[in-house]
C-alpha cells in the first residue's frame, strides 16, 4: 500500500525526466553535436534555465490552488529595468541590479497576492488583469526604446556565457533556486501549508492555517522569481524589446503541468515543474534539428500538455476507484 | 443547575446567530465543568453545530454570553479557539486529501529538528503512539485521499487529542464508527475526563450518551431546553424534550387514497455511495426518507432522478424503465426533483419569477422556436396564484423573496410540468414555521390528487408527521421500512444509528 502510493508520486517527475533523458537521446542520435560540443552543452543546459526558474514560481502558486498569469509581464518589465538602470548608472555593482530586479518583481506579486486575498475573486481574473496593466506600464515606460547588447557592461553579458566546471552559470542560479524552493516546500512548516492550503482551502480556514499569509506568499514568491528571470533574460539575450517574456506565462503553467503539479493545488513538486520545463524547453530545441516543421513542434507541446493532463486523472481517477473498493469490501467483512 | 463552586471550563448563554434570514440559534446555552463528559443532543437543525462552530472559532456569535475558563472570549478564527485549548471534532472530517495521515495530524505544529525542517520520522513516530493508544491500525505515511469516513473520523479524533485541549468537543464522532472503534475511543474520552479536561459529546445513539456521559443538555429549534445528570433522566424524557410539540399539530397530513405502484427502485448499487437500495412508491403515497447527514439519502434520490450515474439496478416509473444519468427522459417520464439547496441547484436567483416556473417547459412554450416572456408569465400564473406566492409581480427576481416564496417557486416550476412522481430533499429548509405548514399542506393535497410523492428530510417531526411511510437510510443501505403506525423517533432513530454489525446479526 505505502509503496504503491509512493511509487505513484515518485513515478510522475521519474516518467518526465526519463522522457526528457529520451529526447535528448534519439536527438543526439540524429545530430551528435546537440550534446557532445562546446556549444551544445552549453546550450542544453542553459537554454530551460529561465523557463526553470519561472516554473518553480508557477508551481509554488499552483500548489496553493491558484495561478499567476502576469508572470510574462513581469519578466518583460524587470528586464527592461536591468538594462535601464546599467544606462543610467553605469558602473553600479551587478549584485545590485540582480536584487533590484527580484525586488520590483516581489513588489509586482504582492499586488496579485494582496488584490487576491482581500478582493476574493480567483487568480486567473486578477492575474489576467495584471498580466496587461503590468504589459501596459511596460510599454509605456520603454515606448519604442529598447535595450541593446551595447547598453549592457560586458562582464554583466558574460553572465549569460559564463560556466563553471562547464556548468553555465545561469544554469546553476536556477538549480540553487530549485532547491531553495523544493526545500522550503518540502521540509518547511510554511512549505508544507501551502500543499494543504491548495489540497482544501475549505479544511484549511477551519483548521486555523494562515491562508491569506501562505497564499500571499507564494504570489510574492513567483514575483520575485519571474524579476530573478528577467535578470536571466537580459543577460542571455542582451537586447529586450517590448515583446519581451511575451506568452512564456502559459509556458510556466504548462510546464508545471507536465511537470506533474496538479491544476487544482495540493500536489506536485517544484522538481517535476523544473524537469517539465527542460522538457519543454528542450523538445523546441530538438524538433527543428530532427526536421520537424513549425506548425508541428506546437502541436507536440500542445500534446505534451494534453497528454500529462490526461494520462494524471486516470492515474488519479483508478486509485479513488481502487480506494472506494476497498473500502466498501472492508466495511462490509 | 445550582450553585458552581468553581467557574465551568465553558459557559454560554442566550448565545444568537442568523445566517441571512434564518436564525440558526435564538437562544443556545451550555455549561460544561472540568472533568466532566456533557453530552449535547436535539434534533438535526436544532442548532448544536451552530453552537460548536461558535465556540471554535469558526463562526462569531451576534449576541450572548461566552466564557471560557472564566474569560469572556470572542473568538475571531479557529486558530484563536485552538490557541485558547478548545479541540474539536467536526461532523465532517476535514482533512488534506494530497497530504499524509500523520501531516494531517501534526499540520502547523509538525516537529522541527536543525534546519527549521520537519521531523518526518518524529511525526510518524508520534502518529503512530496515537493510534496505538486509539487502538487502531493506520499507516500514517499514506495520503488522505481515499480513507473511509471511520478512518477520517479517528484521524480528526487523534487530531483533537493531540492537542492536549482543555476542552475537546466531539461532534457525532462515533457516527461512521464500528462497535470496538467506539469503545476504544470511550476509554480514550474518558481518560481525559479523569485528567480534569472537559469534553462535549454530540451524538444521536442514546446508549452511547448513557455509556458515555454524566451530564446532558438538550436543544431544540435553536434555543437551550434543558440541563440534568444522566442519572436524573431517561431516553424517554430526552425525547421528548427533542421533539417538544404534539406531532401532526403542525403538519396537517390528510389521508389519500393510495394507488397502483408509480415508482420502483431495484437493487441500485453506487460504489462508494450507495448499496442495494429497494423501495417502491405508490400513488398517492407519501414516502418520508429520514437518516442522518451523509447516510447517503440525497446520493439516491439523485441517482433515481438521473442526475448522477449508479453501477447496478434500474429504475421504473409506472412501468417503463428510466434510463441512468438522463435527467431530461426522466422529466418527460413524469419525474420532478426539488433537490436540497435551492439556491445552488433548484434557481435561477437573477431570472424573474415567471422565468424559473417556466423553465421546464419552455419546449412547450415557445412559437415557432421563440420564447417570450409573457408566453412564460401567462403559465407560470396559474401555479404561482395556486400556491400564493407573495410577490409584486411574476417578474421581480427570485432572489428578492423569503425562503419560502423561494421554496414555492421551485415547487411550481416542477409542478408545471405535470409529474406523476414528485421527489423533494429537504423541503422546508430554512423557511420559517408558518410556510412550513404551507409547504406541508401543499405536499399532502398534491398526494391526495394521487402524486406519488418521495420526501427527504432530517427533520424528525416533519418526517413522522407528513409520511404514510419511513425510509430510514444508514451509511448508504436502507436499515429500516416502517410504516405510519410503526414510525416512532425511537424506530427511526435506531435505524439511523444502527451499525453493520448491528445489521448483520
Amino acid at each position: 500500500m505505502k509503496n504503491t502510493v509512493v511509487n505513484l508520486l515518485r513515478s510522475r517527475e521519474l516518467a518526465v525526466a526519463l522522457v526528457l533523458v529520451a529526447v535528448v537521446v534519439l536527438t543526439a542520435l540524429k545530430s551528435e553535436s546537440f550534446v557532445f560540443s562546446a556549444d551544445g552543452w552549453r546550450n542544453l543546459l542553459v537554454t530551460p534555465s529561465m523557463l526553470m526558474i519561472l516554473a518553480v514560481g508557477q508551481a509554488a502558486v499552483i500548489i496553493t490552488r491558484n495561478v499567476d498569469l502576469s508572470v510574462g509581464s513581469v519578466l518583460g518589465l524587470t528586464a527592461y529595468m536591468t538594462g535601464r538602470i546599467f544606462i543610467e548608472a553605469p558602473g553600479i555593482p551587478i549584485i545590485v541590479v540582480v536584487l533590484a530586479a527580484i525586488a520590483l518583481g516581489a513588489v509586482l506579486g504582492l499586488v496579485n497576492g494582496l488584490v487576491i486575498a482581500f478582493a476574493k475573486v480567483p487568480a486567473l481574473v486578477i492575474t489576467l488583469g495584471t498580466l496587461y496593466i503590468y504589459r501596459g506600464v511596460f510599454l509605456t515606460w520603454a515606448g519604442s526604446d529598447r535595450i541593446n547588447a551595447s547598453d549592457l557592461p560586458d562582464e554583466f553579458l558574460a553572465l549569460g556565457t559564463r560556466q563553471i566546471a562547464s556548468v553555465p552559470v545561469l544554469s546553476i542560479a536556477a538549480l540553487a533556486v530549485l532547491i531553495a524552493v523544493g526545500y522550503y516546500l518540502y521540509y518547511s512548516r510554511g512549505g508544507r501549508e501551502m500543499y494543504a492550503i491548495g489540497s482544501d482551502p475549505g479544511a484549511a480556514r477551519l483548521y486555523g492555517l494562515p491562508v491569506t499569509r501562505r497564499v500571499i506568499s507564494a504570489f510574492v514568491l513567483s514575483g520575485a522569481l519571474a524579476g530573478l528571470a528577467g535578470v536571466v533574460y537580459a543577460a542571455r539575450y542582451g537586447t529586450v524589446s517590448s515583446g519581451a517574456g511575451l506568452g512564456i506565462e502559459l509556458e510556466a503553467v504548462g510546464a508545471a503541468v507536465i511537470g506533474g503539479v496538479a491544476i487544482f493545488g495540493g500536489s506536485g513538486t517544484v522538481w517535476g515543474a523544473a524537469i517539465g520545463a527542460a522538457l519543454l524547453v528542450t523538445i523546441n530545441r530538438a524538433l527543428p534539428v530532427v526536421g520537424i516543421s513549425d506548425f508541428w513542434q506546437r502541436a507536440v507541446v500542445g500534446g505534451l500538455i494534453l497528454a500529462a493532463i490526461v494520462l494524471y486523472r486516470v492515474l488519479a481517477l483508478r486509485q479513488e476507484r481502487r480506494l472506494s473498493i476497498e473500502r466498501d469490501t472492508r466495511s462490509l467483512a | 443547575m445550582g450553585e458552581l463552586v468553581r467557574e465551568a471550563v465553558l459557559v454560554l448563554e442566550e448565545v444568537r446567530k442568523s445566517f441571512g434570514a434564518t436564525a440558526a440559534l435564538t437562544s443556545g446555552g451550555l455549561t460544561v465543568e472540568a472533568g466532566s463528559i456533557h453530552a449535547l443532543v436535539g434534533e438535526n437543525g436544532a442548532g448544536k453545530s451552530t453552537l460548536v462552530k461558535i465556540v471554535a472559532g469558526v463562526h462569531r456569535r451576534d449576541g450572548g454570553v461566552f466564557r471560557f475558563q472564566g474569560d469572556d472570549v470572542d473568538f475571531t478564527s479557529t486558530a484563536d479557539a485552538k490557541a485558547a485549548g478548545i479541540a474539536v471534532i467536526y461532523q465532517e472530517p476535514t482533512l488534506f486529501p494530497d497530504l499524509s495521515v500523520a501531516e494531517n495530524i501534526f499540520m502547523g505544529r509538525q516537529p522541527l529538528k536543525s534546519g527549521r525542517r520537519f521531523d518526518r520520522a518524529a511525526m510518524c513516530e508520534q502518529a503512530e503512539a496515537l493510534f496505538q493508544r486509539l487502538g487502531v491500525q493506520l499507516n500514517p505515511r499514506r495520503i488522505a485521499r481515499g480513507l473511509s469516513i471511520a478512518d477520517q473520523q479517528i484521524i480528526e479524533i487523534a487530531k483533537a487529542i493531540s492537542l492536549d485541549a482543555a476542552l475537546l468537543i466531539m461532534d457525532e464522532p462515533t457516527a461512521a464508527l464500528s462497535g470496538v472503534e467506539v469503545d476504544r475511543l470511550f476509554a480514550v474520552a474518558r481518560g481525559l475526563r479523569d485528567e480534569g479536561r472537559a469534553l462535549v459529546f454530540i451524538s444521536h445513539r442514546f446508549e452511547e450518551i448513557f455509556a458515555l456521559c454524566d451530564t446532558v443538555t438538550v436543544m431544540r429549534d435553536g434555543a437551550y431546553v434543558a440541563t440534568q445528570a444522566i442519572a436524573e433522566t431517561n431516553r424517554d424524557e430526552i425525547v421528548a424534550q427533542m421533539v417538544g410539540r404534539e406531532l401532526g399539530e403542525l403538519f396537517p397530513k390528510v389521508p389519500a387514497q393510495i394507488g397502483d405502484t408509480v415508482l420502483r427502485v431495484e437493487g441500485l448499487h453506487s460504489t462508494g455511495e450507495f448499496h442495494d437500495v429497494n423501495f417502491e412508491v405508490r400513488a398517492g403515497e407519501i414516502v418520508g426518507i429520514a437518516g442522518l447527514v451523509g447516510a447517503g439519502r440525497s446520493e439516491i434520490a439523485r441517482a433515481v432522478f438521473g442526475v448522477d450515474g449508479y453501477d447496478s439496478g434500474s429504475v421504473h416509473l409506472g412501468g417503463e424503465a428510466i434510463p441512468k444519468r438522463d435527467p431530461r427522459a426522466s422529466i418527460r417520464a413524469g419525474m420532478a426533483f426539488v433537490p436540497e439547496d435551492r439556491r445552488l441547484q433548484g434557481l435561477v436567483a437573477d431570472g424573474s419569477i415567471a422565468r424559473n416556473i417556466a423553465s421546464v417547459i419552455r419546449r412547450g412554450l415557445a412559437s415557432a422556436g421563440f420564447l417570450t416572456s409573457r408566453s412564460e408569465i401567462r403559465a407560470a400564473d396559474g401555479w404561482a396564484a395556486r400556491l400564493q406566492v407573495k410577490t409584486h409581480a411574476l417578474d421581480m427576481p427570485a432572489t428578492t423573496m423569503s425562503g419560502g416564496n423561494q421554496q414555492k417557486v421551485v415547487l411550481a416550476k416542477w409542478l408545471s410540468t405535470d409529474p406523476s412522481l414528485l421527489i423533494v430533499d429537504e423541503p422546508t429548509r430554512g423557511i420559517d414555521v408558518g410556510t412550513k405548514a404551507e409547504v406541508h399542506r401543499l405536499l399532502s393535497d398534491l398526494a391526495g390528487q394521487g402524486m406519488a410523492i418521495v420526501m427527504i428530510s432530517s427533520e424528525l417531526a416533519e418526517v413522522l408527521g407528513m409520511a404514510d411511510r419511513v425510509l430510514v437510510v444508514c451509511e448508504g443501505r436502507i436499515t429500516a421500512d416502517l410504516d405510519r403506525e410503526q414510525a416512532t423517533p425511537e424506530a427511526v432513530m435506531r435505524a439511523a444509528t444502527q451499525t453493520h454489525q448491528e445489521a448483520g446479526e
